[in-house]
């Protein structure tokens, strides 16, 4: 494959890119429709708990909550990864064993990245090794700030190779690189380098995941996708808790990239407390009232 | 009878897309209407003249039909040469009376109470303009009635403060206005003329186009309730012959037309020797220039809404793409991605991107340029999207492989159409952009800010737009160069058209 020049700047207009936002989020979603787009979104989500105080108990909990997001409605559909450190992995795989459920792990030094490559190509290995189906790994900001674009391109390919079978989820901390602009490049260079998706945020920042970001993310896939045939995977992360967000993203999924990303293997939500939101509108769809979330666990 | 008929049976074929990516989802929108049942709407309307609804001299009505459904929604009255002459009356008698006694402030006021209570009725005039004119409902809604309020808020503003609008002039107005307006923004029209024109201290007779009547008499009620003067405001029905009563009265000072550079043309003509001042708002040929420095998907995005908006009814439509040789397959290739994911059908839909075409008259003439377009050699496209088997619909459609000498690329097509040529320098982009006899609007996409200037100094436009188009604002003054136009609407420049200074 042909490598693009990464000095070159693919120009992103600002306003355009928020007024498509803007405009896709007129989309009226209503009645069956929209009870299609909630359960699609439900099968979506990374399950997540990336905190200093995560235990196995919690760990636990999670992963029940993943095979069974809402007991008195036992047809929907499971969430699509549960995503933790490192540490949890060997504990959620055990859980989640037999279950079409996978694994996902951060890596790399997550959440900064700050560490030697070495360190950060053991963090992956040893995720890998516990049996995560998925890294997540943080690209190194500070590197593509200065303009090194190959060290971040060859870190990446590094991290991929780690990976082994793994899939590659690639963490551009867009919050982190200010501009549309890098937004396109750190995604272009994220694709050609071996991701399988590219992820706009860790969470542990804001802004994190912005649909504007998620626009320029997916018209990069795009261009990808025409040059190389090569379908990526997208996840916006952080800061998407209600099922009318949830929704907008859909909608700018199809209306940018069609029906053949509109599967968890290609569209993924990074998030927690959207699931309830989900099922909460889910139950309100099917029975007409609201209820408290006092009915749904808190997991 | 099915007008699809006659599109299946055109010369041409809708061609499927060659495109990677498919948008023929397993997840598609439900419908999802805009109410209507809120709105009422007569069987039949009178005249407005001298504040009240009088029954038209002859007794001629003329019915008014929904493009999207061919149904009929009510019946207009038609106003004749003594309608005409009882509405200038009015109009004068308002003038000389009341209306110039009361002080500049007040009448901001009254200018103000009417944009606060289109605010009030916005989403009722919404539903109106698009269940008569077919234009989807997201536009009515969010961008005719919001500048509709935005057009009188800001004239009201100026009405006591002409003499700093025109420093050290003491601005006086021209007395009758006849205005005459079009169908494609027929509540948007009515308010450029009629805003502008109170606010200077004039009154107005205002003929609304005869397909799209409806929010212009809602409007009428509105100004009644309002409580504006009577004869302030006169508001007559009827279709052409209405309009050159208008013209050709002898007690009318200024005339205000917005429509087809043909009919401009014929005003200009029974104008000349008379001391009428007049403004003329014509045809158009946007030309869309986009440079290989472009952003490209934003480009395309506002290539889309240049052409697209409004069912490409839009004087200043931008319905001719230059686009620079290196990136010209890239854009096309995008532009017909792009073309699958509008939503044609139901006006009152929300989700619907582009409705119907006005009328049946319009229907054909767009149709026939379709077929010309092929006879002409050109590459037609057009997305493959569901159109309703009832009332007037056209495909959002691509001309490619065309050149200047081609009609389709310089005649006024008033359709969703879009013809796409190539350029290599932005000196042939220029010349390509400005070898038309129209004049009114065009926009540039490049990175580059000098590049902008270039373009905006050399393109013969009244209005240019970079890295974006479409875009309206009361302070803004519109207008076109060469046969798009004669002075200019909006802005200080639109308060200056309706003064003696």
């Amino acid at each position: 494959m042909k490598y693009p020049d990464f000095n070159h700047t693919i120009p992103i207009d600002n306003v355009g890119v928020e007024e498509r936002v803007s405009r896709l989020n007129k989309r009226s979603i209503k009645k069956e429709s929209k009870v299609q787009a909630l359960k699609l979104a439900l099968s979506m989500i990374d399950l997540t708990t990336l905190e200093g105080k995560d235990s196995p108990g919690k760990v636990i909990q999670l992963c029940k909550k993943a095979k069974q997001p809402h007991p008195s409605m036992p047809n929907l559909p499971t969430v699509a990864a549960v995503c933790v450190y490192p540490s949890m992995v060997g504990v959620a795989k055990k859980e989640l064993k037999g279950t079409d459920i996978n694994v996902a792990s951060v890596a790399t030094a997550f959440p900064s990245g700050q560490a030697p490559l070495s360190m950060r190509l053991e963090d992956t290995k040893y995720a890998v090794s516990e049996g995560a189906d998925e890294i997540d790994m943080v690209i190194s900001r500070g590197a593509f700030l200065k303009g090194d674009f190959e060290l971040v391109f060859d870190e990446i390919a590094a991290v991929k190779e780690a990976c082994g079978d793994a899939h590659l989820k690639v963490i551009l901390e867009t919050g982190e690189l200010y501009t549309y602009e890098n937004v396109r490049k750190a995604s272009d260079l994220a694709m050609h380098a071996g991701a399988d998706f590219i992820k706009t945020s860790t969470g542990k920042m804001s802004p994190a995941a912005t649909q504007p970001v998620t626009l320029v993310m997916l018209e990069a896939i795009r261009d990808f996708y025409y040059k190389t045939d090569k379908m990526i995977g997208m996840k916006p992360a952080g800061g998407i808790r209600t099922a009318k967000q949830a929704i907008q993203y859909l909608v700018i999924v199809k209306e940018t990239l069609g029906a053949a990303w509109l599967t968890n293997e290609y569209f993924r939500f990074g998030a927690s407390s959207l699931t309830n939101d989900l099922l909460m509108q889910i139950v309100k769809q099917d029975t007409g009232h609201y209820q408290s979330l006092d009915y749904f666990s808190a997991d | 009878m099915s007008n699809n008929t006659e599109t299946k049976d055109a010369p041409y074929k809708p061609t499927s897309p060659n495109s990677k990516l498919d948008f023929e989802s397993v997840w598609e929108y439900a419908p999802a209407p805009q109410s209507s049942d809120f709105v009422e709407v007569k069987e039949q309307y009178n005249l407005f003249i001298g504040g009240k609804f009088v029954k038209p001299s002859k007794g001629r009505y003329f019915k008014s039909t929904n493009p999207a459904t061919q149904e009929e929604i009510t019946e207009f009255a038609e106003a004749t040469q003594k309608d005409v002459d009882n509405a200038v009356k009015a109009a004068r008698k308002a003038y000389e009376g009341e209306w110039s006694r009361i002080s500049a402030k007040e009448r901001g006021k009254y200018l103000y109470r009417i944009a606060r209570m289109l605010q009030e009725r916005a989403r009722e005039f919404a539903v109106l303009e698009s269940m008569d004119g077919g234009k989807p409902i997201r536009e009515s809604r969010d961008v005719d009635i919001p500048l509709v309020a935005a057009y009188f808020f800001y004239y009201a503003g100026w009405a006591d403060k002409l003499e700093y609008a025109f420093p050290g002039k003491k601005p006086k107005p021209l007395g009758v206005c006849g205005q005459i307006i079009p169908w494609n923004f027929p509540l948007l029209m009515l308010a450029w003329k009629i805003a502008p024109a109170l606010a200077c201290g004039n009154t107005v007779v205002l003929k609304p186009a005869e397909t799209t009547s409806l929010t212009a008499l809602k409007f009428a009620e509105l100004v009644k309730d309002c409580g504006l003067p009577d004869g302030v405001i006169n508001i007559v029905t009827g279709a052409g012959q209405t309009g050159a009563e208008i013209v050709n009265h002898k007690d009318i000072d200024k005339v205000a037309f917005t429509g087809s550079t043909n009919v401009g043309k014929i005003i200009q003509k029974s104008l000349a020797g008379t001391d009428k001042k007049y403004t003329l708002e014509l045809g158009g040929k946007g030309a869309l220039v986009v440079f290989e420095d472009a952003p490209i998907d934003q480009a395309v995005e506002g290539i889309i809404n240049a052409i697209y908006f409004n069912q490409g009814h839009v004087c200043c439509a931008g319905s001719r793409l230059l686009v620079q040789e290196g990136v010209a397959d890239k854009v096309i290739a995008k532009l017909k991605d792009r073309l699958e994911t509008l939503i044609v059908g139901d006006p009152m839909d929300k989700n619907t991107d582009i409705g119907a075409i006005n009328s049946k008259e319009q229907f054909e003439t767009v149709n026939k340029y379709l077929e010309l377009g092929v006879e002409e050699g050109a590459d037609i496209y057009q997305s493959k999207c569901d159109i309703p088997d009832n009332g007037y619909f056209i495909r959002p459609t691509l001309f490619t492989n065309v050149s200047q000498s081609n009609r389709v690329v310089q005649e006024e097509i008033f359709g969703p159409v879009l013809t796409v040529q190539t350029f290599r320098t932005a000196d042939e982009g220029i010349e390509k952009a400005n070898n038309t006899p129209y004049g009114l609007a065009s926009g540039v996409w490049t990175d580059k800010g000098s590049k902008i200037f270039k373009m905006g100094s050399k393109m013969r436009a009244g209005v240019i737009w970079a890295n974006t188009y479409n875009k309206f604002d009361p302070t803004s003054p519109f207008g076109g160069y060469k046969e798009s136009g004669v002075g200019r609407e909006g802005g200080l420049h639109g308060l200056a058209a309706y003064t003696k200074i």
